[in-house]
């Protein structure tokens, strides 16, 4: 691997790998994850050269107890860090808060997705919880970055004994620039419990949190003095005060429009740099502030420039996109409308008016040819119609609520599912119908089951046993050791089956008799993910079966709900793509006479 | 390519067609070549089947990871389909578009005939080269699943990549798995051929 070869000065790594090698070059000890996008290449990275480099990693069964695990052993001295998409960040946030306060040193790394391109709850900025919980936040714009600054928080960590935060964006984790690497320090295998110091009891919170501050108004020396809170000076009266990978977009449009601007670069936003930024806007007229996705710096500089430069023009989120990615051309328009440089915003203008008025048709997401979602949905909207509430929950079975299944009535969050079905069973005559992966279960859905139970909701609970952590990328899940059918006996839910979803007839029979019983009901769906299925056999040189259509028919058109990838109309006639079927052979049972394997 | 340029390249295609594979072998050649390069990609929510759009920018001095609206030199799209897609980076000006001239799937049941895409594709971009990519694989191979190798023959070929042929290969080499290298560098030079016959 790249990452850790010994003769290589440099790689072009992606932000994510970046993190990992700024680990590797830290010491790093211990590493825990729950896989989330664009978080997912951190814990993957470390999970393939952590048994070589003697590093402890697990993919944990949710990011409270892995940030929890990394906590653990950051109290017995070892560098350890923990790796999660944002929203791992509010699963985790009620250990980590007292964590702080118990002086455990780690490093957080929080993927933001601006854009949302692999999010469905919100569009969320972490940086709110480095205020709520009084962590230092680093903010890399690349790769190169990613590497350094996550050094810098390892030592932050150590030195003032603190977990550290860093705020990854989709951007800065999904991109691959230039990494300098220099020396690996070997990791540690085992640490030490000091008894003493973490014994907390109530009366003594106020005298943490006091204590706290204190360490805060420390760390915030070195937020005025560190590297990564800078100045480009230029003689001009127009400043710009950008983080993360705007920075970027913010060199890109001063370099095209030939203006001169001075730069702040702010790399550590939490504690803020108040000291430095003051210097920086004292003699200023206008400054621009770029940042994603909420205005906390920008919050910061006005609070700062109503003492020291009350007449200064901040421009920030009333130039820039308030929600969404930011764009280069975004930060174009913004600089071009200050510098009133009306050429470029003609250009722009024109650009965007080339494409008003046409209709972009864009690939819509869908689950792989041969999925076995795609069977459950399948079956279960041909046995119960349309008209029941169906409950959705996060992994790849969220593209069930799109076109032509439509049948997610709610999405909210990991486990959420049958937490919201089991209110509306109470609120209303309805039986929710669930669907829940396998990992997302073990995730968080388990106490609400356990609820479901305990209160006697009226709740059909589609367990979508696909052997594995599928929609990002493949990680494994505590299945690995624990059965769900076992977890159904010890819950106390008394009506239960398991089916295989590529059986049509078997599945259809378990649907109908559970969704009839008034009460909790399970069907634990099985169906290995066909994608990590493929792979195997294509690893194994193994031919798997492909099906053809022999016989056109009117009333192959109901194949259009199943809505196979595989599966296309050319010319009026139905056809399978050889190279995209992957075998599953469910069509064949809908239209035994219409299509046969192919020999 | 001049001094101080950079070079802007977008690549669309579908999950499973080796989009980022292309992207990232383009990206190690240019990083070979002594370029400064910054290389972006978007995942969508699927594994298979939904769009994926690739940024890649080299030259001496490179900032942003990201192709600005209207700022493509090059659009490499491995179907016709997400040629459609990628409308936002193209510049009357500049912008040349290689496209796989099939639809290979667009998503089912839904026929799109090119004659609605290519005219349109012609209007907007300088130039428009289409590869008839299923006619020259089904001279080596049924499967359609090394048309990312082919189309980057093609655009060296056709000398639309500022890049070595070398670095090239050698940067396949690294990103492609030994039992199918071979393959693929037979179709590669296939790509390089026939664009210079074109």
């Amino acid at each position: 691997m790249e990452l850790i070869r010994k003769d290589l000065p440099k790689a072009l790594l992606l932000g994510n790998e970046a993190i990992v090698r700024g680990a590797l070059e830290s010491g790093l000890s211990f590493a825990t994850t729950y896989p989330g996008t664009p978080a997912s290449e951190i814990g993957d990275t470390i999970s393939k050269i952590a048994q070589e480099l003697g590093i402890y990693f697990e993919y944990s069964s949710n990011e409270k107890v892995a940030l929890e695990a990394a906590g653990g052993a950051g109290f017995c001295g070892l560098k350890s860090l923990v790796a999660m998409k944002h929203y791992g960040l509010n699963v985790a946030l009620d250990s980590l808060l007292p964590l702080v306060y118990l002086e455990s040193p780690f490093v957080i790394v929080a993927a933001d997705d601006p854009g949302c391109f692999s999010s469905v709850q919100t569009e969320q900025d972490s940086r709110w919880f480095s205020k709520i919980g009084f962590l230092p936040t680093l903010e890399p714009a690349d790769s190169a970055e990613a590497k350094e600054m996550t050094k810098f928080a390892f030592f932050l960590a150590e030195k003032y004994k603190i977990p550290v935060l860093i705020r990854m964006t989709t951007r800065v984790c999904h991109s691959r620039s230039t990494v300098k690497f220099s020396k690996i320090i070997p990791s540690r295998k085992k640490g030490k419990f000091l008894k003493f110091p973490y014994q907390a009891t109530a009366t003594d919170t106020v005298n943490r949190h006091k204590k706290l501050l204190k360490k805060i108004e420390k760390i915030k020396k070195e937020s005025e003095k560190t590297k990564f809170n800078y100045f480009l000076k230029n003689k001009s009266n127009l400043g710009v005060i950008s983080s993360g990978v705007c920075f970027l977009y913010v060199k890109e449009a001063i370099k095209e429009l030939k203006i001169k601007a001075s730069i702040f670069k702010i790399g550590m936003s939490f504690p803020f740099p108040e000291k430095r930024i003051s210097q920086f806007i004292k003699n200023l007229d206008q400054v621009l502030i770029v940042e994603e996705v909420e205005p906390i710096i920008e919050n910061e500089v006005e609070r700062i420039a109503k003492r020291i430069n009350p007449s200064l023009k901040i421009y920030g989120k009333n130039l820039l996109p308030k929600y969404g990615e930011i764009k280069p051309e975004d930060v174009l328009f913004a600089l071009a409308k200050i510098s009133k440089n009306i050429q470029t915003i003609i250009n722009l203008e024109e650009q965007q008016r080339l494409l008003r008025g046409i209709k972009i048709e864009k690939r819509f997401p869908t689950f792989c040819p041969g999925c076995p979602h795609r069977a459950t949905f399948f079956t279960i909207k041909k046995v119960l119609g349309e008209k029941v509430v169906f409950g959705g929950d996060i992994g790849c079975y969220l593209l069930g609520s799109l076109p032509p299944f439509k049948m997610s009535d709610f999405i909210v969050a990991m486990g959420a599912g049958i937490g919201v079905s089991y209110g509306i069973s109470k609120a209303t005559d309805e039986k929710p119908v669930i669907f829940i992966g396998d990992s997302t279960f073990f995730h968080a859905g388990l106490p609400a089951l356990i609820n479901l139970v305990w209160h006697d909701g009226n709740v059909l609970v589609i367990i979508l046993d696909n052997k594995i952590t599928a929609m990002t990328g493949g990680q494994p899940h505590p299945g690995e050791v624990i059965k769900i059918e076992d977890l159904m006996k010890a819950c106390g839910v008394k009506s239960y089956e398991i089916t295989n979803v590529y059986n049509l007839k078997e599945t259809s029979e378990k649907i109908k008799k559970l969704y009839s019983q008034k009460g909790v009901s399970v069907l634990i769906a099985q169906g290995e993910c066909r994608l990590l299925k493929i792979r195997k056999l294509a690893r194994q040189g193994v031919v798997w079966p492909r099906f053809e259509i022999i016989k056109q028919s009117p009333k192959l058109e109901e194949l259009k709900n199943f809505s196979c990838p595989a599966i296309r109309k050319k010319k009026g006639k139905y056809l399978i793509d050889e190279n995209l079927c992957w075998g599953c052979g469910f069509c064949q049972q809908l239209f035994p006479e219409n299509i046969k394997i192919k020999l | 390519m001049k001094k101080n340029k950079t070079f802007n390249l977008v690549i669309v295609g579908y999950g499973g067609q080796g989009v980022i594979t292309l992207a990232e072998i383009i990206a190690n050649a240019a990083f070979a070549q002594g370029y400064e390069v910054k290389q972006t990609e978007n995942h969508g929510l699927s594994q298979r089947g939904g769009l994926l759009e690739c940024h890649l920018r080299f030259g001496q001095e490179v900032f942003s990871p990201l192709v600005k609206r209207g700022g493509a030199d090059l659009i490499i799209s491995l179907d016709l389909f997400d040629a459609f897609s990628s409308l936002n980076y193209v510049n009357k000006k500049k912008t040349i578009i290689l496209t796989n001239s099939e639809i290979f799937s667009p998503y089912p049941f839904k026929e799109i005939s090119p004659k609605k895409i290519i005219p349109f594709l012609k209007k907007i971009s300088k130039k428009l080269i289409l590869v008839p990519t299923l006619k020259l694989i089904g001279n080596i191979s049924k499967e359609t699943s090394m048309i990312n190798t082919l189309i980057l023959g093609y655009a060296l070929g056709k000398k639309l990549l500022p890049i070595k042929k070398k670095f090239i290969l050698k940067a396949m080499t690294e990103k492609i798995r030994p039992q199918f290298l071979e393959k693929n560098k037979k179709i590669f030079d296939l790509g390089i051929q026939v664009a210079k016959k074109h």
